[in-house]
């Protein structure tokens, strides 16, 4: 067991006579639990001649005791280091062993050191947990059921899963063994691959911190909603009144009151994104918690991590339980199943839905951020990553489905509810209109008693059918939401119409705020991984210090999203921060790993590994089908961008009370440029970096020698 | 009286409000609601004398709908409708709870009804909820740095205790028959052979 219990047998009492005896063994580990703790894992790569070498004894020795202790004694016994024989077994009398032998040792040693240095997961559980902690996310939650309801109920399932066995589970199971080889983070294991290719860890890095910046800012609206739950009556069922408290302030009247405490009170949107407004104390000190509490889950690496997924990765699956059951018993839950379930089978000849489903799994399960890469590469070597590959995924597309459901039971139950509310307006006004006796009109004879004043009262009927409006369950069902407008408006909107409304109001928002942060500590962990990895980095700050200065700076970031335009910078950065840059990373993964590293070398690598062969299926995705997908889609959203005549966004009119379509300004482009940009461009311009610098290299020892 | 300058219509929906346990409209609710009208038009000043016989009724329909006029002792004029309006915002509860109604269902058209504000109580609950997590979360990370840096210095000392017991020892060289002994090099630890050749058999180009 490679890596575990830094115990070594005791030797101590029976070599103390020797000559270096048991101090540069347990110097040895000391210097190494020292390192471990302190996060000074030392670097991938010690650059000694040869782009490419074994992994495993590529790693530099541990700076400390053992190699000056090393050194001193050649020196004290004089012997000639710069004649290598080779000695390779280093036994028998003091003399000095060959360079090779020697590397051997001390990497040896220092691999051994190593393999003890790195923390690892306490059992698989924590490690399948963390995954599907991290790849079960607000995603699930809020785009799969609108997916589903656009591209045709049922039969959106038939796409969806194909697209999961074809791309979702090979590519999971790619990066779930690239981590698990290499053993490092993103930029380490990438570098290990090819030296040209760090650039993609570098880019995963950059994807993984933009998207760390703008995700917490969920957790943090989450966290006001959830702070507010606890008042009676909840603030976003009852609109706030106006100046002489003669009626409701008008853009509440205007919108609805979900709406207004979205807009007004939560964000206190402004018109435009060019209006940018001051931060709000609130949402900023949210933001803040938010980040506090990640900090606190990520602050022991792997050892406060691997507890921390245990809550939630299973939190959230009990609230969806309660919700199923609380769901499914709402009056008008079977409206919103029946709407949803019922397949519309022409969307299957849709492109976009095929399309929609496979971007969906794509960055469902979170890949090409360099988080799985980081998780998997704290596991044992011998870890049976296939297994968990394939149980991550389908756990997660089926939180999805489970998730949908329990949506569109809320979305009847509201949808049936707001019907209910427009016919009794309707009745009452038929009513107040004909002086008729209360309560005579009700649902069922609605249009019967229409028909009579239609024809008893021509001429007032026809004024007052222009004030009626035409309520129709249909049309409330197809209103589809998704993203933040899901969670926060129409689940909330849904949550005050419940009796203890409270109580389901708390358990949502905490559900939801599970969700979040399991996604954050994955981000977090592909930020950290290659940090702590950097001996350049870990040997000058301990892991405590590198993870507040991150927390640090992406809160201080954050605090752009808590603007009065924050809104708009944060759809900004959702659409755009990691879609394209995501297929890019992933492509260059899946060809790297194929066809530079060498998919038969790979094969023999996970072989010997964890002494499994590797499945014809797999060989076939890999090498043909999934980077065929991924430029397909990569060509289609590319192609979007370029023939969509003007990038818009939706903002909120506050005279309206509803959202109106506008033009990003040129600065919002060019940070949307920006954005996608610094990402991709990592690639080749790592690519070029590296190889100047060989260049140069090359000259200098050509020059040299 | 439709219509007129100072008349009220006024709306009631008992079947919505109550249900069941609806009653019905009939004269002696009516003669209630009289008098209600007539309670509250005394306590506007110079009103003290209203009478029951001073509010009028009529046009009383079946959706339970009136028109209501207050007339003065003379009986001769009709009260100007600021007033009437005024003294029924003042006593608006009242009338409801005569009648088991409240704002919506006892619609006096044209006479606004004042909305109860939401009562703000004086430090928004979320602020107290918020600092209470707030102090936890900071408590624990407080606790769990301070028990990494403990850790690390026992660590630390751990090593170089062990270090300063060893080197007494260090220079001791074990000498047997002239030679030097030492079977197991151990400089750089246990040298595991597995992994030489393993490094020697892998070595890439």
């Amino acid at each position: 067991m490679m890596g575990r219990g830094l115990r070594e047998p005791d030797h101590s009492k029976e070599l103390r006579t020797r000559h270096t005896g048991p101090t540069s063994s347990q110097r040895d580990r000391g210097a190494a639990l020292y390192l471990a703790i302190s996060g000074a894992f030392p670097a991938a790569v010690a650059r000694r001649g040869g782009a490419r070498r074994h992994p495993f004894t590529s790693l530099a020795p541990p700076t400390g005791a053992p190699l000056t202790r090393l050194a001193i004694k050649k020196r004290a016994s004089g012997s000639d280091a710069g004649h290598p024989r080779p000695s390779r077994t280093g036994r028998g009398a003091w003399r000095p062993r060959s360079k090779a032998a020697e590397r051997g040792a001390r990497a040896g040693a220092s691999s051994a050191a190593m393999e003890k240095a790195r923390p690892l997961w306490d059992n698989p559980l924590q490690f399948v947990f963390a995954c599907i902690s991290y790849a079960v996310g607000l995603g699930n939650v809020w785009r799969f059921p609108y997916l589903c309801q656009m591209y045709g109920g049922g039969s959106f399932l038939v796409p969806y899963l194909i697209m999961l066995i074809v791309e979702g589970m090979p590519l999971l199971y790619l990066e779930l063994a690239v981590g698990q080889r290499m053993r490092q983070g993103s930029i380490g294991a990438w570098r290990t691959i090819s030296p040209y290719l760090s650039g993609v860890g570098v880019a995963s890095v950059v994807v993984s911190f933009f998207l760390s910046m703008y995700y917490n800012v969920i957790n943090a609206w989450g966290f006001w909603y959830l702070f507010h739950s606890f008042q009676d009556p909840l603030p976003w069922s009852v609109c706030p009144l106006n100046g002489n408290r003669t009626g409701y302030d008008e853009e509440c009247e205007a919108a609805s009151s979900t709406q207004y405490f979205w807009y007004r009170k939560t964000l206190n949107i402004s018109p435009s994104i060019q209006e940018n407004g001051v931060v709000q104390w609130e949402p900023a000190l949210c933001l803040i918690l938010a980040w506090l509490l990640v900090y606190l889950c990520i602050l022991r690496g792997t050892e406060s991590t691997g507890k921390v997924v245990y809550f939630t990765a299973s939190l959230p699956y009990c609230v969806l339980f309660i919700y199923l059951i609380r769901g499914l018993t709402l009056h008008g839950a079977t409206n919103g199943l029946a709407y949803m379930f019922t397949p519309k089978m022409e969307q299957l000849a849709n492109p976009k839905a095929w399309i929609n489903a496979a971007t969906q799994i794509f960055f469902s399960l979170g890949l090409g951020f360099g988080s799985l890469i980081a998780f998997a590469s704290y596991n044992e070597p011998s870890n049976n990553c296939q297994k968990h590959a394939i149980i991550v995924s389908l756990i997660n597309s089926s939180t999805s489905i489970f998730a949908s459901i329990v949506t569109f039971s809320i979305y009847g139950f509201k949808a049936t509810f707001n019907y209910e509310t427009c016919l009794n307006k309707v009745i009452l006004l038929l009513t107040n209109s004909f002086d008729l006796e209360d309560g005579f009109v009700t649902a069922s004879n609605l249009e019967q008693v229409k028909g009579y004043l239609a024809s008893a009262y021509p001429s007032k009927y026809s004024e007052v059918f222009l004030q009626m409006k035409n309520c129709s369950l249909e049309s409330e069902l197809s209103t589809a939401v998704q993203g933040t407008g899901l969670a926060f408006i129409v689940y909330s909107e849904a949550i005050k119409n419940m009796e203890v409304s409270q109580l389901w109001s708390v358990l949502y928002f905490f559900m939801l705020l599970m969700l979040g942060m399991g996604s954050m500590l994955g981000n977090t962990a592909a930020i950290l991984t290659p940090l702590t990895d950097s001996k350049v980095i870990s040997s000058r700050l301990p892991k405590e210090a590198i993870s507040g200065l991150l927390c640090l700076v992406s809160c201080a970031i954050g605090m752009v999203f808590t603007m009065e335009s924050g809104n708009y910078w944060f759809d900004i950065f959702n659409d755009y921060a990691a879609t394209l840059s995501l297929l890019l990373i992933v492509l260059v993964e899946t060809l790297a790993v194929c066809y530079l590293y060498g998919l038969r070398r790979f094969e023999s690598d996970l072989k010997a590994m964890t002494g499994r062969t590797l499945n014809w299926y797999w060989k076939i995705m890999w090498a043909g089908v999934s980077p065929l997908l991924i430029i397909s889609l990569f060509v289609f959203y590319l192609s979007d961008y370029i023939l969509s005549e003007a990038l818009q966004y939706q903002a909120w009119d506050a005279s309206q009370g509803q959202l109106v379509t506008k033009n990003y300004p040129p600065h919002a482009l060019a940070v949307i440029g920006l954005l996608v940009a610094s990402s991709i461009m990592c690639i080749p311009l790592v690519a070029l970096g590296m190889f100047i610098m060989r260049r140069l290299r090359r000259a200098d020892t050509a020059s040299v020698a | 009286m439709e219509g007129a300058e100072n008349a009220f219509k006024v709306r009631l929906s008992i079947r919505t409000a109550l249900g069941d346990k609806a009653y019905a409209w009939d004269t002696n609710e009516e003669y209630l609601f009289k008098a209600m009208v007539a309670f509250s038009m005394r306590k506007v000043a110079n009103r003290e004398k209203t009478e029951i016989s001073h509010v009028l009724l009529c046009n009383v329909t079946q959706r339970v709908s009136f028109w209501f006029v207050v007339t003065d002792p003379s009986e001769k004029h009709t009260l100007p409708a600021v007033e009437v309006q005024e003294a029924i915002r003042m006593n608006r509860n009242r009338i409801n709870n005569a009648f088991f109604l409240n704002d919506q269902t006892l619609e006096f058209l044209k006479i606004p009804s004042t909305l109860i504000p939401p009562t703000d109580p004086p430090v928004p609950i979320w602020i107290i909820i918020f600092g209470v997590i707030f102090c936890i979360v900071i408590v624990a990370i407080i606790l769990l740095i301070l028990s990494g840096i403990r850790q690390r210095r026992r660590k630390d000392k751990g090593p170089s205790e062990v270090d300063d017991t060893e080197d007494k020892c260090e220079n001791t060289i074990t000498i047997e028959n002239g030679i030097p002994c030492d079977p197991l090099d151990t400089k750089g630890g246990h040298v595991n052979d597995a992994f030489m050749t393993e490094d020697e058999r892998l070595t890439p180009l």
